[in-house]
């Protein structure tokens, strides 16, 4: 009766590990999915800025790399937790 | 076939009673000393073209010219800070590639820890540095503007200006935690990948990822400081 038990917390546990692994897995996925957009769309701007004007080349570049660094840190975000999820 | 060690927090090296004194944070120490000293060569060289000089004349040159981009008439006011930011950061986190770096262990009378991490890989650290960021920026807005500065926050000339002063000051405490983990997420990120890339190839496989590593080190570094500078310069121009 106690070894049923024991069998079904064990089961019970590769659940939970498992179910932990996929929900790591889906927080860093889903996690990634509005910053890699936005860095496209900071990205892509920025060049046509550049092409309409060249010599403001390096201002918009400075400006662009600030914006990719705050869109990035979103995405940094979602993956400190599934980094704390996975290994505390 | 061995384990990988990966720990989200550094790992304290010995305990200063209840503290523990984490292995980022003596590479931390070591990487401050090496500023230090190649400050102080500098400082007190005869030769003024020794390689070392000219180094670092052309570093603070280069660092002069870019925080002229951003405030064009008060960069040497606010280059210190900006420099120190940008120099300690790309160190510590360079820090966290040299060989010897979370592979020689240590016995911290409970067990076996690496005695040395990225200085940058410790929450402690980011949250450290962006505390005295964020602490500048309001001294340095103090010193520009008075006492006046704070009247950004507490405006009571109607309700709107109100709620635009609590989230002005809601933002500042978003602004520290976003310096602390953008920067420890990407350093800790990269120190990941590098163990498991030499952990599936262990031969040339961490080559690119120890380039990659490098590589955002340095970016980190620059947006960490080039962050710091704006907002500098946004708290010490206000003039509505």
């Amino acid at each position: 009766m106690s070894a049923e038990i024991a069998v079904e917390a064990a089961q019970n546990a590769v659940q939970a590990t498992s179910n932990t692994n996929m929900v790591v897995g889906l927080t860093i996925a889903l996690g990634s999915l509005a910053p890699a957009a936005a860095i496209g769309l900071i990205v892509s701007k920025a060049l046509e800025a550049i092409g309409r004007n060249p010599e403001a080349a390096s201002k918009v570049q400075t400006v662009m790399i600030l914006g990719v660094a705050f869109a990035e840190a979103i995405a940094i975000y979602s993956l400190v937790v599934a980094l704390i999820l996975k290994f505390v | 076939m061995a384990s990988l060690h990966i720990s989200i927090s550094a790992e304290p090296i010995f305990y200063l009673g209840e503290l523990g004194f984490t292995s980022s944070m003596l590479v931390s120490l070591l990487t401050t000393l090496f500023l230090l000293i190649i400050g102080y060569q500098f400082f007190r060289s005869q030769k003024k073209t020794s390689n070392l000089n000219l180094i670092i004349q052309a570093l603070i040159e280069s660092l002069y010219e870019f925080a002229q981009t951003i405030t064009p008439h008060k960069a040497g006011k606010f280059l210190p800070i900006f420099a120190t930011i940008f120099l300690f950061v790309m160190f510590a986190s360079w820090a966290g590639l040299l060989p010897g770096v979370e592979t020689i262990w240590v016995n911290n009378g409970q067990k076996l820890v690496p005695l040395l991490r990225g200085g940058t890989a410790d929450l402690n650290i980011t949250l450290g540095t962006a505390i005295v960021a964020v602490a500048m920026v309001q001294i340095f807005g103090v010193d520009s503007l008075g006492i006046k500065y704070f009247k950004k926050f507490i405006n009571f000339s109607n309700p709107i200006n109100f709620f635009v002063g609590l989230l002005e000051l809601i933002s500042e405490f978003a602004k520290i935690m976003s310096f602390s983990f953008r920067l420890f997420g990407n350093i800790f990120a990269g120190e990941v990948l590098l163990v498991v890339i030499a952990f599936l190839l262990p031969i040339l496989g961490p080559l690119p990822f120890i380039g990659l590593e490098l590589f955002v080190g340095f970016i980190q570094a620059l947006v960490f400081a080039t962050l710091t500078l704006v907002f500098v310069n946004i708290a010490t121009s206000d003039s509505h």
